[in-house]
């Protein structure tokens, strides 16, 4: 189980700066929904797979990830022929769909940690209202690389109980993990010092 | 050099160290002993992550009570369990980790974690997320990242416990030819060959201290 989706292939897709791929996808968000005809939409539907080539995604991969919200949208566009037109219908899952495959998009030509610099960078003029974007970069990294291993720890848990008979104890399920997460926070904790991390650390002077 | 001079440390009324006095200058030093006999408390002073209650651990003459960063940017540390120490979700963002903490510049950093992919033959895995990676792949990648930041000590927390043979081959290998001074905790005496000194403990203190066969076999009477 990995969180990021981030394929590497060497495209300039892949080359262009993290922020100008988030503010690309802000403004084809803001351009899809000032197009009022449908069928203005198609060539910009065209451009996006065009995009999906140039930027070499692994399309068994893409449709993967993409399953759960084609559903979604096919229910969208069902809900919208029965009560309201089926060309709104048309209009609205053309605008979703391009911003999800957009989105998706994105993600398999940008690293995480890119997208969190640039949230980073975004957050610096919120810092005298307390913000420490230093914090929130590292704490989003964190979670994308200990989510899947406490998914692996809950699992192994759950196999250990299962071979001494207790299948459906959650109690006995759930104690194990959390003591198991508090002691990978302890040992996290250390592993960050240890590399000299420093909350306090101003962003700018990293450049 | 490191300096320990008159240390004991306790956890609570657990009493793990006890008035330990060391210098250490060697190139390669083990720190052997049984389970709870305070050898991974010790390699922990090492690097500041863990303060003496009393006493004082020096490296370089700067002390990890006062001056803890720099003490950190002197010693690097290897952790027993690499899914512990790897912070970051793609293996060359982990690397990069300790050399942004350094505050080194982008393109600096970019040409270092380079050089140590290739130098450990980690360049094919450059963007492999860390959670996929294979033990013995994630140990290389766990001292990779702390060599990558050239520390002039470091300090490994039992390297070779959680690999197979083959990788265990690799470690020794990479071991022997580090440049630096590395303070080795281990269970593994296979590990300790060429070493120039090991010392070990007992209890919370230092027993044997001493050339390798000497304390070694010394350390097998006592665990018999």
């Amino acid at each position: 189980m990995n969180l990021g989706l981030y394929v590497h292939r060497d495209t300039p897709l892949h080359r262009l700066p993290a922020g100008a791929k988030l503010a690309a996808l802000l403004a084809a968000g803001v351009i899809v929904f000032l197009i009022p005809d449908p069928l203005w939409l198609l060539p910009i539907l065209g451009a996006v797979f065009g995009l999906f080539v140039a930027g070499q995604v692994p399309i068994g991969q893409a449709a993967h990830q993409l399953r759960p919200a084609a559903i979604l949208i096919l229910l969208i566009f069902l809900v919208h022929g029965a009560f309201t037109s089926w060309a709104l219908g048309f209009l609205v899952v053309m605008r979703f769909a391009i911003l999800l495959l957009l989105a998706v998009l994105l993600t398999f030509t940008t690293r995480v940690s890119d997208m969190i610099e640039t949230l980073e960078r975004l957050l610096i003029p919120l810092t005298p209202l307390g913000v420490h974007p230093e914090k929130v970069s590292l704490t989003l990294s964190l979670a994308l690389r200990f989510i899947p291993l406490l998914f692996d720890r809950f699992t192994r848990i759950r196999e250990a109980q299962k071979a001494r008979g207790l299948d459906r104890n959650v109690f006995a399920l759930l104690m194990p993990l959390m003591i198991s997460t508090l002691r990978m926070a302890d040992s996290l904790t250390e592993a960050i010092e240890a590399r000299g991390y420093d909350p306090d650390r101003p962003v700018a002077k990293r450049r | 050099m490191i300096e320990v001079v008159n240390v004991s440390h306790r956890f609570g009324e657990n009493t793990v160290l006890e008035g330990i006095d060391l210098t250490i200058r060697e190139r390669r030093v083990a720190i052997i002993g049984s389970n709870g006999s305070g050898k991974s408390t010790f390699a922990r002073l090492l690097n500041g992550l863990l303060i003496p209650e009393q006493g004082t651990v020096r490296v370089d003459g700067a002390d990890t009570r006062d001056d803890a960063k720099a003490v950190r940017r002197k010693v690097g540390f290897v952790f027993q369990d690499p899914d512990a120490q790897i912070v970051m979700p793609l293996v060359e963002e982990d690397i990069a980790f300790g050399l942004k903490n350094q505050k080194l510049g982008r393109q600096e950093i970019a040409r270092k974690v380079d050089e140590i992919l290739e130098r450990y033959q980690l360049s094919d895995l450059r963007h492999h997320h860390t959670h996929s990676l294979s033990g013995g792949e994630k140990q290389l990648l766990a001292l990779s990242s702390v060599l990558v930041m050239a520390p002039d000590y470091i300090v490994l927390d039992e390297p070779t416990t959680l690999l197979d043979l083959r990788n265990k081959r690799l470690m020794l290998g990479i071991l022997a030819a580090l440049p630096q001074t590395a303070i080795v905790v281990s269970h593994d005496l296979e590990l300790l060959t060429g070493f120039d000194r090991v010392i070990v403990f007992d209890r919370g203190r230092v027993v044997m201290d001493g050339p390798p066969d000497i304390a070694i076999g010394h350390y097998v009477e006592l665990m018999s």
